[in-house]
Formats: C-alpha cells, sequence, structure tokens
C-alpha cells in the first residue's frame, strides 16, 4: 500500500479533515488540527495500517504557521507516511500523541521546549534541553537571542 | 621467648655499650624495644603500601597492554614518592555538610585497625612485635576496627554516596567475617592454639607439612574460602563494591583528598598485606621454608641466618598473594551488592561449616 | 477509661512512629553530571529506597549546541563538519546519513566508487564505536581492562581514518555527492590485516569478559526491554535488535551499497538470561563487529575503480522540498529531516538522534532496580549525549 492508498483511506474514514498531497518527495497527509488524534489512533489501531513506530516528530516555522510533522512508519507492513498538522501561531496548542506513540513524550517535549507549541494532554510538559528558566523557543524565526543569562554574557 | 632475646641484647649491651644505663629492669628494655620495632614495622608497612601501589600500576599496564608509570627513577620506581609527596602538599577539604569530628577521625581508626593487626604477625622465627597466646583472636577482633572507620567515613562524608558505599562496606565486611571466623576456628581445632607463631612452628619441616595440605582436600577449600573472604574484606575486585567507582564515584572516600585519602589508600594496601600474611601463617607454613631445612644453614647453624632466611620466605609467600590478588583486580569484573551476599551466605558459609565438620570427623577418625 | 483512651492514642502513636521508621523515606541522589558512569554530561535524578531505583528523571540538555538553529545559519556544504558532533563516536555514520540526505533532496548521483568507500568507513566507524562501548561495558560492571583493549584495536581503525582524512575523531570525511578524498596507499592491505585483527581478538574478548560468569550475572535479566516497548518508544539500532525484533535499515530499507553486501543481523536470543537484557544488548553489538568485519571484507574485495566525487557546486541550492532520511548509525536510526525553500541554506533541519528515544525509555524500564544494575542497565543502552541534546 502506498501513501496514496493509505490517504484513500484516511478520507474514506475523515472526509475533509484530511487532506493528500502529492509532492514527488515527499507526500503527505494534511491533518486538521481538531483531528489529528483520531487519525493517529486509525493509524495505530487499524490491523492492515498498523503504523506502530512514530520515527520522527518535530515542527517547522513556517511564515503562516507552525506546522507539526509526524513520520511513521509501520514495522509490520513496512508502510510510510507523513503526516502534517498545522498550527496557528497565536494558539500555538495540538493534542498529544503521547498516549498512542510513547516515543512522542520526548519529542513532544522538546518541541515545546525549542517552538513553544503546547501539547494538550501532555503528562510531562516541561522543558527539556533548555534550562526550565530560559526565556523563549530558539527554533522560532523571530527568535531574540538574549544577551545574558543569570548575568552571564552569551 | 622475644624477652629472651631482649635479656640477651640487654646483657649484651650492658656489657659492651658504655653510655647503656645499666641495672634497668628487662620490661623498660621491652618497651622500648616494642617502640622501635613497632617504628620499623610502621615504616615498612608504609613503604610496603607505596610499593604495592606502584607495582600494581605497574602490572596493570602489563596486563592492559600498556606501560603504566615509568618516569619517576629507574622504571618509574619512585612514583610512590612522587605521590605521597604530591598527597602531602594537596590542600586537606572537608565538606560544609561534613560531621568534622568523624570525618577527621575516621582515616586514623581505618589505619589503626589494619596496623593493629601486625603487632601480632610472626614475621620470621621468633622475630615479631609480641607473641601472644591468643594472636589470631586479637588479630580477628582488631581488624573489625575497620569497619567502624569506613562507616565513620562514609557517614561523617555528608555525601549520600558515601553513605551508601560506607553501608555496604560495612554490611560486606561483617558478613564475610563470619566465613573468615568459621575458617579460623577450623585451623585453631587442627593447631590446637592460637599462637601465630606456634601455628607456624608446627608446621616446619617442607612443603608437605603446611597446614594447606594437612587434611586434603578440606584445608586446601579452607584456604580458599579464607582467600576469596579475605578479598571481600579488603574490598578487592570482585569484591570491590563499596568504592565500587562506576556507579557509586569513589565510595566512602569520596571526599578524602590529601593526607586523608593516603591514609585510606595505605590501609588498603596494607590491609592486603595483613591479609596475605594471615594465609601464609594459617596455611603456607608462614616463615617457614618449602624445603625441610633452612638453606642459609648450610653456612652454619646460627639461628640469625634462620631468621633471615624465615623473613625472607615469609614476605615471598604475601607478596604471591598479593599479586594473586592485584591480577584478580585486573581480569574480572565486579558483583552487584545483593550477589556479593548471596555469595558469602550462600555459598562461602555453609562450605566453611561443612569443611569444620568433616575436619572434625577426619580428626577423631 | 480515660487511661484505656491514652493507651491507644499512645500505641497508634508509637506505630505509626515504628511504620515512619521502618519505611523511612526515599532519598533523591543525583546521578550526575559529574560521575562516572554518565557517558558524557548528564544528570540523572534517582528516587532511591535505600539501593532501590524508585524512578529515575534523566535531566539532559547539557551539552545542547542548537545544531538545528545553527543548521539554518549555516549553507549545505558547511554543516557537514557539524554532522560530525552530532555523535562524535560515529561520525562517519553521522557524515553518510547527512550526505545521503542532502543527496536525496538534490537528487545527486553518487559515483560507485565513493558508495563502497562510504559503506567501509561507515563500518569501520560502527566496530570502534562498539569497541568502546565494549570498554565501557566493562568499566560499568568494574572490570578496567576491557577498556584498553577496546582502545587498542580501535587504535587501528583510527590510524586507518587517520591516513585517509587526516583526522581521528572528527572526520568531514563524507561529503554532498562523494567523499573528499581517495583511500592512500596501503590502505586496503592495512584495513585486510586489521580484518584478521579483529577477528582474533573478538574471541579473546568472549573468553576475558563475554563470557565471564560475574559478567553475566551482572548483565543477565537486567533492564528487561520487551519488543513492544522498545518500537513504542522508538528505541532503534543494537538495543531493539537485542529485544529479538529483526530490524536492521541496512537490510530492511537498504541505502548505498549494502544490498550488495552478505551479512546477517544478529538478534538478542536470550542467551543466559532473558530476550532482550543486558547482556542481548552487549552481545549483539558484539556479533555486529562481526558483521562488520565481514561486510569490511566484502567491500576491499570489491571495491571498483573510478570517481569518487559527483560534481556538486560550491554553491549549491537543491530545489524546494523536504526529505527524510534515516540511515542506521551503531547506536541507532539517525533521521535526518530537511526542509529546503530552494536557498543555499536548510529552511528547516531537524536530527532525529537514536540515543534521544533510547534513553527516553531508561526510566520506564528502570524502576524497581538496583542503583548498580541502573548503572548497568544505562551503559548497555550505550547512549552519547552530544546527540541526545544537539
Amino acid at each position: 500500500m502506498n501513501i496514496q492508498e493509505i490517504a484513500d483511506k484516511l478520507k474514506a474514514r475523515f472526509g475533509e479533515s484530511v487532506n493528500f498531497q502529492d509532492n514527488p518527495l515527499a507526500p503527505f497527509v494534511r491533518v486538521k488540527v481538531d483531528t489529528i488524534v483520531q487519525v493517529a489512533q486509525f493509524l495505530k489501531e487499524t490491523p492492515d495500517l498498523y503504523f506502530d513506530s512514530l520515527m520522527s516528530l518535530t515542527c517547522v516555522d513556517y511564515p503562516a504557521n507552525f506546522t507539526i510533522v509526524y513520520h511513521l512508519f509501520s514495522m509490520r507492513h513496512l508502510y510510510k507516511v507523513i503526516l502534517k498538522v498545522e498550527v496557528p501561531k497565536d494558539n500555538a496548542m495540538v493534542s498529544t500523541v503521547e498516549n498512542i506513540w510513547r516515543a512522542a513524550n520526548w519529542f513532544e517535549r522538546e518541541i515545546y521546549d525549542l517552538f513553544g507549541v503546547k501539547f494538550e494532554g501532555h503528562p510531562n510538559l516541561i522543558r527539556i534541553l533548555l534550562p526550565d528558566d530560559w526565556e523563549g523557543h530558539p527554533l522560532r524565526k523571530d527568535y531574540q537571542y538574549p544577551a545574558t543569562y543569570h548575568g552571564v554574557p552569551l | 621467648m622475644l624477652k629472651e632475646y631482649i635479656e640477651a641484647i640487654k646483657t649484651f649491651s650492658e656489657q659492651n655499650i658504655p653510655f647503656t644505663i645499666k641495672g634497668a629492669p628487662v620490661e623498660l628494655w621491652y618497651i622500648v624495644w616494642i617502640f622501635i620495632f613497632g617504628g620499623v614495622v610502621l615504616g615498612g608497612a608504609m613503604l610496603f603500601a607505596g610499593l604495592a601501589s606502584f607495582a600494581e600500576r605497574r602490572f596493570a599496564g602489563f596486563f592492559q597492554c600498556r606501560l603504566g608509570p615509568n618516569r619517576v627513577g629507574p622504571e618509574g620506581f619512585f612514583q610512590f614518592i612522587a605521590d605521597g609527596i604530591k598527597l602531602v602538599l594537596k590542600e586537606d577539604l572537608i565538606p560544609a555538610a561534613a560531621d568534622k569530628m568523624l570525618f577527621r577521625a575516621a582515616p586514623y581508626v581505618v589505619f589503626i585497625g589494619t596496623l593493629g593487626v601486625f603487632a601480632a604477625l610472626p614475621f620470621s622465627k621468633s622475630l615479631g612485635i609480641t607473641n601472644l597466646n591468643l594472636g589470631l583472636l586479637y588479630i580477628f577482633a582488631i581488624s573489625s576496627l575497620v569497619i567502624v572507620g569506613i562507616i565513620m567515613a562514609g557517614w561523617g562524608s555528608g555525601n549520600k554516596w558515601s553513605l551508601l558505599g560506607g553501608m555496604r562496606s560495612a554490611a560486606q565486611i561483617i558478613s564475610y567475617e563470619i566465613p573468615i571466623g568459621v575458617v579460623f576456628l577450623t585451623m585453631i581445632m587442627i593447631t590446637s592454639t592460637m599462637n601465630m607463631q606456634e601455628i607456624v612452628n608446627q608446621q616446619g619441616g617442607g612443603l608437605v607439612n603446611w597446614l594447606v595440605f594437612r587434611y586434603p582436600p578440606f584445608t586446601l577449600f579452607a584456604f580458599l574460602i579464607y582467600f576469596i573472604a579475605a578479598m571481600a574484606e579488603v574490598n578487592r575486585t570482585p569484591f570491590d563494591l563499596p568504592e565500587a567507582e562506576s556507579e557509586l564515584v569513589g565510595g566512602f572516600h569520596t571526599e578524602y583528598s590529601g593526607m586523608r585519602f593516603a591514609f585510606f589508600f595505605m590501609a588498603e594496601y596494607a590491609n592486603m598485606f595483613v591479609v596475605s600474611a594471615i594465609a601464609t601463617v594459617l596455611f603456607l607454613g608462614g616463615w617457614q621454608s618449602p624445603l625441610p631445612f633452612f638453606i642459609l644453614n648450610i653456612f652454619g647453624d646460627y639461628s640469625i641466618l634462620a631468621i633471615i632466611e624465615g623473613f625472607g620466605w615469609f614476605i615471598t609467600k604475601v607478596l604471591f598473594l598479593v599479586f594473586l590478588m592485584m591480577w584478580l583486580r585486573w581480569t574480572l569484573p565486579r558483583y552487584r551488592v545483593d550477589q556479593l551476599m548471596a555469595v558469602c551466605w550462600k555459598v562461602l558459609l555453609p562450605l566453611s561449616f561443612a569443611n569444620l565438620l568433616l575436619i572434625g570427623i577426619w580428626m577423631i577418625l | 477509661m480515660n487511661q484505656n483512651q491514652d493507651y491507644t492514642t499512645i500505641v497508634k502513636k508509637a506505630s505509626s512512629r515504628i511504620e515512619e521508621i521502618i519505611i523511612g523515606e526515599e532519598m533523591l541522589i543525583n546521578m550526575g553530571p559529574q560521575h562516572p558512569s554518565t557517558h558524557g554530561v548528564l544528570n540523572k535524578v534517582l528516587k532511591t529506597d535505600g539501593e532501590i531505583v524508585d524512578e529515575v528523571f534523566p535531566q539532559i540538555g547539557y551539552l545542547h549546541r542548537g545544531l538545528e538553529k545553527i543548521a539554518e545559519k549555516l549553507n549545505y556544504h558547511q554543516f557537514m563538519p557539524y554532522t560530525d558532533r552530532i555523535d562524535y563516536l560515529g561520525a562517519m555514520n553521522c557524515n553518510l546519513a547527512y550526505a545521503m540526505t542532502v543527496e536525496k533532496l538534490a537528487n545527486i548521483e553518487v559515483p560507485k566508487r565513493a558508495e563502497y568507500i562510504r559503506v567501509l568507513m561507515a563500518e569501520l566507524n560502527r566496530i570502534a564505536s562498539h569497541l568502546l562501548f565494549f570498554g565501557t561495558m566493562g568499566m560499568e560492571t568494574g572490570a578496567f581492562t576491557p577498556l584498553l583493549y577496546g582502545f587498542r584495536e580501535r587504535e587501528q581503525i583510527l590510524d586507518l581514518f587517520e591516513m585517509t582524512c587526516g583526522q581521528r575523531l572528527t572526520y568531514n570525511y563524507i561529503r554532498i555527492g562523494g567523499c573528499s578524498d581517495d583511500l592512500p596507499n596501503g590502505f586496503i592491505e592495512k584495513a585486510r590485516e586489521f580484518c584478521n585483527v579483529m577477528e582474533k581478538k573478538i574471541k579473546e574478548y568472549h573468553q576475558l569478559l563475554s563470557y565471564n560468569q560475574i559478567f553475566i550475572n551482572r548483565m543477565a535479566k537486567i533492564g528487561v526491554l520487551p519488543p513492544d516497548l522498545a518500537i513504542a518508544f522508538g528505541v532503534t539500532g543494537p538495543n531493539l535488535r537485542a529485544s529479538g525484533v529483526n530490524w536492521d535499515l541496512r537490510k530492511n530499507e537498504p541505502y548505498s551499497v549494502y544490498p550488495e553486501m552478505d551479512f546477517a543481523i544478529p538478534v538478542g536470543t536470550g542467551k543466559v538470561g532473558t530476550i532482550g537484557d543486558s547482556w542481548d544488548r552487549y552481545f549483539v553489538r558484539m556479533q555486529e563487529i562481526e558483521q562488520s568485519v565481514r561486510i569490511i571484507r566484502q567491500v576491499l574485495d570489491k571495491i571498483p575503480a573510478g570517481e569518487i566525487r559527483a560534481k556538486v557546486g560550491r554553491v549549491f541550492k537543491p530545489p524546494a522540498g523536504e526529505v527524510y532520511v534515516r540511515a542506521e548509525n551503531p547506536r541507532g536510526e539517525l533521521g535526518f529531516y530537511i526542509v529546503s525553500d530552494g536557498s543555499q541554506n536548510p529552511y528547516r533541519l531537524k536530527i532525529r538522534a537514536p540515543s534521544f528515544s533510547n534513553l527516553s525509555v531508561v526510566p520506564e524500564i528502570s524502576r524497581g532496580t538496583m542503583i548498580a544494575d541502573f548503572v548497568i542497565l544505562l551503559g548497555s543502552f550505550d547512549i552519547v549525549l552530544p546527540e541526545i541534546d544537539r
């Protein structure tokens, strides 16, 4: 099954909430922000899909929005699918998939740390790489480098 | 019997050395002599610790396909002196959270516990600081002081890792003293004495008379049990849990620096000497030659020659056992704390009791 | 009556006090950032009950250098040296993964000889990394000597790398479109010699450490990682294979010239304990060394002549688009996700580091272990901190 067929399956199940984008290098499925958990659950739990592995979970700061990118993989069927969720910049919030793929726990913390996207329902959403009292989210394109940290010039 | 020598020395010096106080009681001589000899032993123990640390590092280098220290003096022989100077000159740090009293006292307690044993060791024929009738019991008792020192260090450092190390150490040493005690009992039963000199005297007349070959193979088992338990007593690999550096950083001596650390360090090496010496006395004939006679006595039947040669044999055997310990250290991994206890309580202790019983039956038969 | 009540309260008080004393309180210990078993700078806050670990909170980020941010400020060529610093023990593999990602993005064809050299270097580096693991695993269990033995053989690999690119740790050898230099004279012979030595020495390692009873006692049944948990947490590489999952990107999703190589994928069998225990993780790596030697031999036999680098301009602008490529590193799957906007610099570069996910499973499986076991367990995952913190 290629990504086109997987997208068709998703389309049949979720209708307008998912939207297949066929670009040659990395075709992906765009998912509406409020249905990501259902889509993820469907991909994980449908036996002939069984996306058991979350290869990577990251975020890209586009001018218009934050895009959360899920790279999923099915170790049983060797399928790959890329999900993208667009999150508005002024209310950067998306539901967690931590309870579906445990690997998302740290990935989501990292995204929260570096982009400031909040994950609703995450059990332990605290900074992971930066100190707890760090200000700002460095991987945002508009990030201003601080001059000092605790009086130490950077 | 040391007293006899001292009396001989007394009469000799009163007759020949002009400035000796004449007519002093022999007890005074005895005390003075003990101080001199104790000083020699103390110096010797420290020298041994230094040399052993150097030897261990060279051996480690050899085992690990590298050189080891070879810069200070010929083949790095004076490395331990350089190390000693460094340790003396280092700042003596005491952590703020430490229990200062315990922290300061601990190294000395450990060192005393170790050095105290030297008092009862028979270095050669009639040569030793004292000749206690209850020598074995004394050794058993005084070496327990080491645990007290280690717990003091572990608690006093005010460091959680040190505390864990100290507690492990206490549990370990106390447990392993039991098989050692049973082995001691076995040997006391065989020799029917606790006097160290007497035990060695009974093993004269060549290799076959050594106690390790007395009731084969039970005494050999006893020797192995003792040696394994002794390695646990001195915290050597595979039983070096109290200072397991991958887990507990440095264990009970994490917070120590400078001379206080040096005391622990010397105590460890001196302790290796001590347990090897006890094994030598109990099993390997002490200062007795493996031949039925002393080689040096071919030059004439002087007791002084026998004493010198006996001392040589004693040191050779002890150093061999110390080398064995080093060899094992650079070869084996380390046990986990509960496995260590299991080895003691489930293996060594039943074996040592069975050994005691079987030797007893053999002796009756 | 009154007196009776007093007694009951006293008894109650006393029993609660006894409970307090017996149960005691839990101790929080900082294991790290300065601790011998941190593998870099990692702080693990342990909640312990005596020697039993109740909970582990890994605190990472001490080595955070913001590589992903740096990448946005550099062009594609300039970022290559930074990939060395992702996993300094598998720098060649990181180079390779990054080069493959950019090549896929820009659709660059790599010359055959370069592909062979890349695989050769990647496998040599895999052995070097596993040799260091062998040494540190010995250290973790209290045996010092294996470390030096591992270093002895690793030295030969580093010599080979030094011959090739002049570097011994961070190579920057594999470039976008190929490699920086051809193999020097005498490399092939030296590499063959190394293969012979390695095959002999691995037997020595097994004698010294792998089948040592104390070592087995320490490693077997410690930190058992069931396969479903491993997959759920995104654990990859030898750690996943030790759990019995036959999964290796070199076989299952082949890249470069791996399809032409004949090698096996060692998986954990629970030979001395349970499948997925620390000993399996150790032994899978040891077997991987043997397989890597096999691959190296084949590469040395088959390596063709020819170009070593495709033409890639100094001003290099891949087309706009995005790509995610993963490769099998010594520690697991290293993934690069690059979003290009058609300019000289990546718009976004995400490094999916294997150790990051591998470490995330550690708190899960270390509940109820002893401190000594925890050290072993963590060591057996073979994490590298620069990779986690990036």
